[in-house]
């Protein structure tokens, strides 16, 4: 496995707001990047450079106007601009990994089954799943009193290492990581980063968009830097 | 996991007289997925959902069911015996209405056992025995098992008609706004109820909604519905997040963010 997990290829992403009578704004074009299994690709780039938007059309979320998004799953690469949803979805369960900046919290569901979720989603036993979710709970030093309570409660630092802890517990060879530290204090900030650079010594291929420079020199092997696209497409 | 879907619906109509209340539909669903139909009142969502389940019937088109029991089939041109059997067993419909799917005048335990003995059960302690602890998974106290559902609150009525639906193991549930007409907190706990028991249990459901939100966390896969016909498709969070139809877009501008 010599060749990159994710290779975008001449990427371009143009929303159109119909309801603003059409208006097209672009926000990547002609974009391509390759990321190798070890690496963390840091996203670098303006407020409005499109850093959000490249991660979730990694992600499969935003669909591209042209371009491919290939990632490399059970050994092939798919094009998620064209593999269709049920194909994403198995790719999502096995291979690509989301963490995101918030946490989407659902009615009584208690934190730990919330971070098993992933695990038991890819066939593990429930059991197995929440004792795993129970050790990175703990990792990251999340109360053991809040392991049983839904996550609507609790403060934004505790929410986003709920969330950490959902992201990190699949060992997904592709990982895409929307601001890990943002609302974290120093000491559970560096847990974040001994989990990213675990995955990458495992190695997982990551793309991330980190606001702390600190955070950032510390983490990327390489910056990729995005700009706001002039003029209209 | 198979990769033939269980249901296929290829470009069904369904018209009222000169109304197309549904137009051209396709509808794939898989084993164990769940796919939400949203847009507003009008758009043909809940003719879609009762032309799938044999409530009304389609003007053209096609319904393929992959059945347990009786292999491939095309529902349009399904026996009525066999359609009955079909929905007895295979299928379940939750009706928006709770008092649509259950008989007020029986008690809750009769009305899941019901649907037990119309699939054939026989016993009546095993028949009790089935109805209580279906009566507890879905959050029913036990001791109200021969109290009638008009007794209940909206919400227990709509949990009591799950219960119906699902004793007899169905693989394939149409719900049509389960969640209307309920307050927003007893919405949570029936939400959080259908998302365990249909991932439980591996049901396939195709649910009705005009709710965006719970298109969000119920569906895998959203189908955009506007004036009969379906104007988009795909992955729940990208037709939510990057919705592509001019309708689409409307449907998720109007969602007040709290």
């Amino acid at each position: 496995m010599s060749g990159p997990a994710v290779a975008v290829e001449t990427l371009a992403k143009t929303f159109t707001l119909h309801l603003q009578g059409g208006v097209r704004l672009p926000v990547l074009r002609d974009l391509s990047l390759d990321v190798f299994p070890g690496e963390c690709v840091a996203l670098v780039g303006p407020s409005g450079a499109g850093k959000s938007t490249l991660l979730r059309a990694l992600y499969g979320t935003y669909l591209p106007q042209s371009g491919r998004v290939l990632v490399r799953h059970r050994g092939a690469m798919i094009d998620l601009a064209s593999a269709g949803p049920r194909a994403i979805l198995a790719i999502r369960r096995e291979t690509l990994g989301y963490v995101s900046q918030f946490l989407r919290v659902i009615p009584r569901v208690p934190a730990r089954a919330i971070v098993a979720e992933p695990l038991v989603h890819r066939g593990e036993s429930e059991g197995a799943a929440l004792r795993a979710a129970d050790a990175m709970l703990g990792r990251l030093n999340l109360p053991e009193r809040l392991w049983h309570l839904p996550p609507a409660t609790f403060s934004g630092g505790e929410q986003q290492r709920v969330n950490l802890a959902r992201g990190f517990i699949v060992p997904y060879p592709i990982m895409l990581i929307d601001e890990p530290t943002a609302s974290l204090d120093p000491e559970n900030a560096d847990v974040a980063l001994s989990l990213i650079q675990e995955a990458r010594s495992r190695g997982a291929a990551i793309v991330g968009i980190f606001h702390d420079p600190i955070v950032r020199q510390r983490m990327a092997t390489r910056d990729f830097a995005l700009a706001p696209l002039a003029e209209p497409a | 996991m198979t990769d033939a879907p269980l249901l296929s619906v290829r470009g069904l109509s369904v018209h009222f007289g000169a109304l197309a209340a549904v137009e051209g539909v396709a509808l794939d669903l898989w084993p164990g997925e769940v796919v939400a139909v949203v847009g507003e009142s009008g758009s043909g969502k809940t003719t879609l959902l009762r032309a799938i389940h044999g409530f009304v019937a389609p003007t053209s088109g096609s319904i393929r069911y992959r059945s347990d029991r009786l292999g491939d089939v095309d529902l349009i041109a399904l026996e009525e015996p066999a359609r009955r059997l079909l929905s007895r067993t295979e299928w379940g419909f939750v009706h928006q209405n709770p008092r649509d799917g259950l008989r007020l005048s029986h008690s809750a335990g009769a009305n899941v056992g019901e649907r037990l003995m119309a699939a054939g059960a026989r016993h009546w302690g095993l028949i009790r025995a089935q109805a209580l602890a279906w009566l507890e998974r879905v959050e029913i106290d036990p001791s109200r098992i021969d109290d009638l559902p008009r007794t209940f609150s909206g919400g227990m009525q709509q949990r009591l008609q799950i219960a119906r639906v699902l004793v007899t193991s169905p693989r394939l549930v149409l719900m049509d706004e389960p969640t209307g007409g309920l307050d927003v907190s007893v919405q949570a706990r029936l939400l959080d109820l259908i998302k365990r028991l249909v991932a439980e249990l591996g049901l396939s459901v195709v649910v009705v909604t005009h709710d965006l939100g719970v298109a969000r966390l119920l569906a895998q896969r959203i189908i955009v519905m506007q004036r009969g016909r379906v104007v988009e498709a795909g992955l729940a969070d990208q037709v939510l997040d990057d919705p592509q139809h001019p309708y689409s877009q409307l449907l998720v501008s109007s969602v007040l963010v709290t």
